[in-house]
């Protein structure tokens, strides 16, 4: 279990990253926790022609708040926003759903923003980018855009990047979540990725917002209007069908579904409860 | 008293096999792997493997063949096995070629690069599939793969199910797992030419009666294959006997590239292919009384050791003989052993070896008894006990019961409030509305296993030509050296079980030493160290056997020094004393000397030693115990010598939601005779049960039906860690066993054999059911309880994934229809158009034509990052003209490999066509084993570009533009058939 | 910008428990390999090579991480520090060791080197952990042989001790 060959590049600057992107494309992964990336070189699964490693970017490794968005740089690990003393005020649900993520020793090295580029439809950030409505900021040598969570995140590891793009930042919007925020997810172990990880917010209208990460092939987010609660089981229940599940040798379509008709409303009811 | 071997493990000072530096020259191996379940090998291509900088030899079956002989096996069966597969694949992760380079980098490269071509052949997975007539055969001269089944009778079942009041009967499966030991295999071989011999250093762990075995493999006098072990092990589990084959594989590479070979297994390796304890099906009735007493058990066991039968396999099916009736006295006993293959890695020895198997069956069926019969559990188990007063007690399979008192292990493991505890913590979750159940396991734990249990597999006429096999030999020296100091070199290999601190209790304590004084060397050196067929760690043979032996050393040491010493300080030997590092007279305690100097003197000054005695100062303990006997000529057999006793009992708590099983309360109580090291006890015995508690909940190797293995990361083989393990109470009496001078049994696997079983049966009571599938997994479970799924709402019918089962399922299907804008016609034109093919395939980079509507295409395939070149053979039949195709082949890359088959069908419908497909894939290798929870997914995207490309290549080339709806409604079917959704 | 091509050796630097070394490295040598093969500090294990069984585990400038999945040229000039640099002068075991030999937290100790280190981070950071938090930690490891009882025992005992409490 050793990787392939690849050219080694430790950037600098942003800069010599976009530079390096555009010139090898597809051949070119970027490096910068490596909890999955590396891995998966060791499986060979992955097997870029260069590696380039952004984790000695000064620039990229800031947690800030920016207008009404917190921005998380491209190298800013999973245990540091987790330990961000700001984190429960400005992003509560984050906060609970960071502790999940892996283990103490990858998200010592694992980072917010490689989790989110590699899009497993498991992974509780991805989760947290779609439920909370953030974004994700690619830059190229072409210019800098914002892609929302569901336009980035397009199905199973695959999202909208361009081979010379890099993600430099991921956005979270400020608050929400203070109204109420839960996530519970069903593991076959501690760490794990997610069977099924749900989590709901009280939006400022005070609708409930529901995310949920496992079942489909990215995680996928639901509205559901906190007025009218005599119909919820019956809208989970649809969306459970609408995210129709998969099969692994973990658990089958049908337990993932069940755990969603099961688990939705508690999730639900814990971050209506935990509102003010 | 703490362990001695702590201070250098904690420091990162341990010697482990690959710690050690090789000798110089020495090329690093790997090795190429099946990723086919059942194959014929076609062809083996290592040139561009060999073009590789730095590779500098690839070896295969044939030259590996030609140099040795196939492994021994305990049959007479015709089951050939190589150290590398020779013609056939009979399992995925079977070696097929080894490379040989400068660095383990460097032949990987080279392993990824050597070209296998298969002819798949029809796998069997399932053991039942494999008994019936028209299953593939694996061994084709064996001409089944049924390949020994044997009935005995002991005393009279017949008469006493002909008799019985009620029968109760339960069919039960133990799962396939591995205790999976953190270090993996390291093999360093070296072929001495000038001797023909080989010098082999590797964690082998024994039993060392393998070593014939690998030497006749190697057509070598086994004092020509020079085995050494290291200092330290990370641990073994019993899965370290099969680094045997590996053993032979590196001997021979290294005499073919004329330099010595490291190979050091990775962990892809070792879950794809190191070793398995066997899957058994056991039915098992029992003849009771109306209230609970076991008159009778018929068992019929059906035990699948997958692809090869490795000696001393099927020694799980063996070892309990004896012991087959548990901690019951139950007469009468009717057993039926059955031993089949399938294509699935082999099966060797897994702590526990026999037991858990065993035991699963027999208190599943005491729970049964008691549910059946409307009696209290623990009633029937106590209702069907050995009495205390009849050991040492004969089983009617021949075991002999050294000690025990059953009852009151019981009384005491259930006494002091614990099982009240138990019911009061059921009674409140039950009130509560929660799932809430209690289990009990008995297990008659074995220790030290008689080497001759496994000749009662042979019928005894065959028994009585060949020769009786029987004992359990031990053996262990003591060296002591002109100034005293003492050193100790003992027949078993080091694994974690701290025998260097017990060794050196056992002896200091003999010699009035400080256990710190005396260095035990556990290195094993099968050209230079005292061993025999028995040696090795495993069955619990350490403190029933070699603990003893070290005893029997020292005392002859310590008589020998103390005749010195007497006849130096004038008095009989038999007031000689040791303590304190001195020997003195003991009326007289200043009448001494230091222990260095009454040793010394059998070094320095041979003149002053009593007449009798030798000069130097060595001594071999040997100890084989009597009670070991051969089987009778009835097929009884003593299969251990000492046989521990274990009590559990667990409460379990079930979520609703989630259908987790959370252990909530355990106990165990253990009687091992007596204890020679509490702390080292207790040890044990933790890591027993969690490794219980991760076959009952946890652990799984999953095949799917087509042989694909798929749990081969640990992020697919669950081993539970720190957060899944409940804290246990741990419970200790002491019957000493009369037939080991130390008084000592064996207890390092009660747990293993308890565990499962208990937790089986408590959820057996909390949810009310007869079958409890293991590992009792949440999807597992909540499919035995959620009954029929609601249906979906109507308007999403369609895009329902299909229903497959979780683990070992059939394969990938899907299916779909769409509708494009072009007639019958030109679809049928561009679906048999390899020019329209190579655009419409994803990924695809040509294609050729190798006969009619055959094609061979080059393709890049992935998902995300994942991405792998494949060869795709595609095969285009049953064609009916604009009508009908349907497409079949294979995708062959080093990330795996893929079958399937998929009909289209056309159908005019309105001014273009409608196409409806059906697909099933098959998918094998790496991509199935570490990726299956992606990848599968990833396939079913893959056809879903391929439709999504044909209505693209069939529309004006502007369709995307010009008609986004329809197109973004195919895909997003496409993408919900794959698993996800839009 | 630092290039190291796919045929290169280059020189890799770090201050290993204190003290630098510099050995060769590919581009491709994971961090494990080049403590083990390349340094000599055969104290960190390799277990899985995929960062799920943290045998591996070793401190990357103060913070615990797999070195499975690190390159070597990728911590070049960082601290690195393992099992073999907790012990004192003369080899006097430290508080968590001594902790772990009392409780027979280890038996094969093939796992023992990495949560040595996971827990020399955790204490450092936090040094009063909750069961529940040394039970989190210590489920980034995987031990076959002690059933995990005696690890988290002696983890709490090691912190009691060095917060000064008595043990």
């Amino acid at each position: 279990m050793k990787p392939r060959p690849f050219d080694y590049v430790r950037a600098d600057s942003v800069a010599e990253v976009l530079e390096l992107l555009a010139r090898h494309g597809e051949g070119a992964r970027i490096l910068a926790g490596g909890q999955s990336l590396m891995a998966m070189m060791n499986l060979r699964l992955v097997q870029p022609e260069v590696l380039i490693d952004i984790s000695r970017i000064a620039e990229l490794g800031e947690i800030r708040i920016v207008g009404d968005m917190l921005e998380v740089g491209a190298t800013v690990t999973q245990a540091r926003l987790e330990a961000w003393p700001k984190l429960e005020e400005v992003a509560p649900f984050i906060a609970r759903a960071i502790p999940w993520v892996g283990h103490f020793q990858t998200r010592n090295r694992g980072t917010v923003c490689g989790s989110i580029a590699h899009a497993d439809p498991s992974s509780e950030l991805p989760l947290s980018l779609a439920l909370l409505e953030g974004e994700v900021v690619l830059r190229s040598c072409r210019g800098e855009r914002c892609l929302k969570a569901p336009e980035f995140q397009t199905g199973m590891l695959t999202t909208a990047r361009e081979a010379d793009e890099m993600i430099t930042a991921v956005r979270f919007p400020i608050g929400v979540g203070r109204k109420g925020a839960a996530f519970r997810e069903v593991a076959r172990r501690h760490g794990d990725f997610a069977i099924v990880g749900i989590g709901a917010v009280v939006a400022g209208d005070g609708n409930i917002r529901l995310g949920v990460g496992g079942v489909s092939d990215r995680p996928r987010t639901i509205t559901l209007p906190r007025a009218d609660e005599s119909d919820l089981q019956d809208r989970i229940e649809r969306f459970a069908w609408e995210l129709g599940g998969y099969d692994d040798i973990h658990a089958s379509a049908r337990y993932r579904r069940d755990i969603l008709r099961r688990l939705a409303p508690r999730v639900i009811q814990e971050a209506l409860q935990c509102n003010g | 008293m703490r362990r001695l071997e702590d201070a250098a493990l904690l420091t990162g000072a341990g010697r482990y096999a690959d710690d050690l530096p090789a000798p110089a020259g020495t090329l690093h191996a790997a090795i190429v792997r099946s990723p086919e379940a059942h194959a014929r090998i076609v062809r083996i291509d290592a040139t561009r493997a060999l073009a590789v900088p730095g590779v500098h030899r690839v070896i295969t079956g044939a030259e590996i063949q030609a140099i040795s002989d196939p492994f021994l096996i305990v049959l007479k069966e015709p089951i050939d096995q190589w150290s590398l597969a020779v013609d056939r694949v009979r399992y995925v992760g079977e070696a097929v070629a080894i490379v040989l380079a400068d660095d383990r980098y460097t032949a990987e490269d080279g392993a990824e690069l050597v070209e296998v071509e298969y002819e798949r052949l029809p796998a069997v997975v399932d053991p039942h599939k494999a008994i019936q007539p028209d299953a593939p055969i694996l061994h084709e001269r064996a001409g089944t793969n049924e390949v020994s089944s044997r009935r005995f009778v002991y005393g009279d079942p017949e008469t006493a199910f002909a008799l019985a009041e009620r029968t109760v009967r339960i069919t039960v499966d133990y799962p396939r797992s591995s205790y999976t030991p953190m270090e993996c295999f390291v093999v360093v071989a070296e072929y001495r030419r000038a001797s023909d011999s080989y010098d082999v250093f590797a964690n082998f762990q024994g039993p060392f009666s393998a070593h014939p075995v690998m030497a006749k493999s190697l057509r070598v006098p086994g004092s020509k294959l020079r085995l050494r072990t290291p200092a330290d092990s990370g641990g073994s589990f019993g899965i370290k006997l099969s680094v045997f084959p590996y053993i032979v594989l590196m001997s021979l590479a290294s005499r073919l590239c004329g330099r010595p070979v490291n190979w050091v297994e990775d962990r892809l390796e070792h879950l794809v292919a190191a070793n398995s304890g066997p899957n058994r099906t056991t039915t098992v009735e029992a003849a009771v009384t109306a209230d609970g007493r076991i008159q009778a058990l018929r068992f019929d066991n059906l035990e699948d050791y997958g692809a090869y039968l490795r000696a001393p396999m099927p020694g799980p099916l063996y070892r309990m003989q004896g012991a087959v009736t548990g901690a019951y006295d139950i007469k009468h006993v009717e057993l039926i052993n059955r031993v089949v293959l399938t294509n699935k890695m082999p099966a060797a020895l897994v702590r526990g070896f026999g037991g858990p198997q065993l035991y699963l069956a027999i208190e599943r069926l005491v729970q049964r008894i008691a549910v059946e019969l409307d009696l209290d559990p623990l009633d029937v188990i106590r209702r069907n006990l050995i009495p205390a007063d009849s050991f040492p007690y004969r089983t009617p399979a021949g075991a002999l019961y050294d000690s025990g008192d059953y009852a009151k292990a019981i009384d005491k493991a259930v006494g002091e409030g614990r099982l009240e505890d138990l019911k009061r913590r059921r009674d409140e979750a039950r009130a509560a509305g929660k799932l809430y159940g209690i289990g009990f396991a008995t297990v008659v734990e074995p220790g030290m296993s008689n080497m001759g249990y496994l000749s009662t597999l042979v019928p005894n006429h065959v028994r009585e030509r060949v020769g009786p096999k029987n004992g359990a030999v031990s053996m262990v020296t003591v060296n002591v050296d002109p100034v005293g100091s003492v050193s100790v070199t003992a027949d078993v290999t080091v694994q974690g079980q701290g025998h260097q601190t017990v060794i050196a209790q056992v002896v200091a304590e003999e010699l009035g030493l400080d256990p710190r004084d005396i260095s035990v060397n556990l290195e094993m050196d099968t050209q230079k160290d005292q061993w025999s067929i028995a040696a090795g760690t495993y069955s619990c043979r350490f403190s029933p056997g070699t603990a003893v032996a070290a005893h029997l050393a020292a005392k002859r040491i310590r008589e020998k020094v103390g005749r010195i010493a007497a006849k130096q300080l004038n008095v009989r030997p038999e007031e000689i004393e040791f303590a304190g590092g001195r020997v003195f007279a003991r009326s007289n305690p200043d009448n001494g000397m230091p222990f260095a100097r009454a040793a010394g003197t059998a070094h320095w000054s041979p003149v002053l030693l009593p007449e009798d005695d030798e000069p130097g100062l060595r001594e071999t303990g040997i100890w084989s115990p009597p009670q070991l006997d051969p089987p009778s000529s009835k097929d009884e057999i003593n299969t251990s010598l000492t046989y521990g006793f274990v009590f559990d009992m667990c409460g379990v708590e079930i979520d609703p939601v989630t259908m987790e099983v959370r252990v909530d309360r355990y106990i165990s109580m253990h009687d091992a005779g007596r204890l020679l090291n509490p702390l080292i006890a207790e040890g044990q015995i933790h890591g027993a049960f969690v490794q219980g508690l991760a076959s009952a909940l946890y652990e799984e190797f999953v095949y799917d039906d087509a042989g694909a293995f798929l749990s081969g990361t640990f992020a697919d083989y669950l081993v539970p860690t720190a957060c899944e393990v409940p804290p246990i109470e741990i419970l200790h009496i002491e019957t000493p066993s009369p037939f080991t001078p130390l008084g000592a049994k064996g207890l390092a696997e009660g747990n293993c054999m308890s565990t499962p079983v208990c937790i089986a049966n408590a959820i057996a009571d909390a949810l009310s059911i007869r079958d409890v599938p293991l590992p009792a997994t949440p999807d597992r479970l909540n499919a035995i309880m959620s009954g029929e799924e609601p249906a979906p709402p109507p308007d999403l019918v369609e895009a329902a994934p299909e229903p497959r089962a979780a683990a070992g399922g059939q394969a990938l299907r899907g299916r779909g229809e769409f509708q494009v804008p072009a007639p019958p016609a030109e679809v049928w034109r561009l679906l048999l158009d390899p020019e329209n093919l190579r655009r419409v395939i994803p990924g695809c980079h040509k294609v050729e034509i190798v006969g009619e509507n055959v094609y061979r295409a080059e393709v890049s395939l992935g998902v995300g990052p994942v991405r792998g070149r494949f060869t795709a053979h595609v095969r285009l039949s049953d064609l009916k003209t604009e009508r009908f195709a349907r497409l079949s082949g294979s995708l062959t890359g080093p990330l795996g490999s893929s079958e399937g088959a998929g009909d289209v069908t056309l159908e005019p419908s309105g001014d273009g066509t409608r196409i409806r497909y059906e697909y099933a894939i098959t998918l094998a290798g790496k991509v199935a084993a570490v990726g299956s929870r992606m990848i599968e997914r990833a396939a079913g995207m893959v056809i879903g570009q391929f439709f999504e490309r044909l209505v693209t290549a069939v529309g004006p080339a502007d369709a995307g533009e010009t008609r986004p709806g329809l197109l973004q409604r195919i895909v997003g079917m496409l993408r919900r058939l794959a698993g996800g959704g839009q | 910008m630092q290039r190291v091509g796919q045929n290169e050796r280059v020189p890799v630097t770090i201050t290993l428990n204190g003290r630098q070394v510099t050995a060769l490295a590919t581009s491709r040598t994971l961090l494990s390999d080049f403590l083990r093969q390349a340094v000599g500090a055969t104290g960190t294990h390799v277990g899985c090579e995929h960062g799920v069984c943290g045998c591996c585990t070793v401190m990357i400038d103060g913070v615990a991480g797999r070195s499975c999945l690190a390159l070597a040229v990728q911590v070049d000039g960082c601290r690195i520090d393992t099992v073999e640099g907790l012990a004192g002068e003369g080899g006097a075991l430290n508080a968590l060791q001594r902790a772990f030999q009392a409780n027979h937290a280890l038996q094969c100790g093939f796992c023992t080197p990495g949560i040595l280190m996971s827990f020399t981070d955790l204490l450092a950071r936090n040094p009063s952990p909750t069961e529940q938090e040394v039970r989190e930690v210590l489920g980034g490891h995987i031990c076959r042989c002690t059933g995990y009882a005696g690890i988290v025992a002696a983890v709490l005992q090691a912190a009691a001790e060095m917060r000064g409490e008595a043990a």
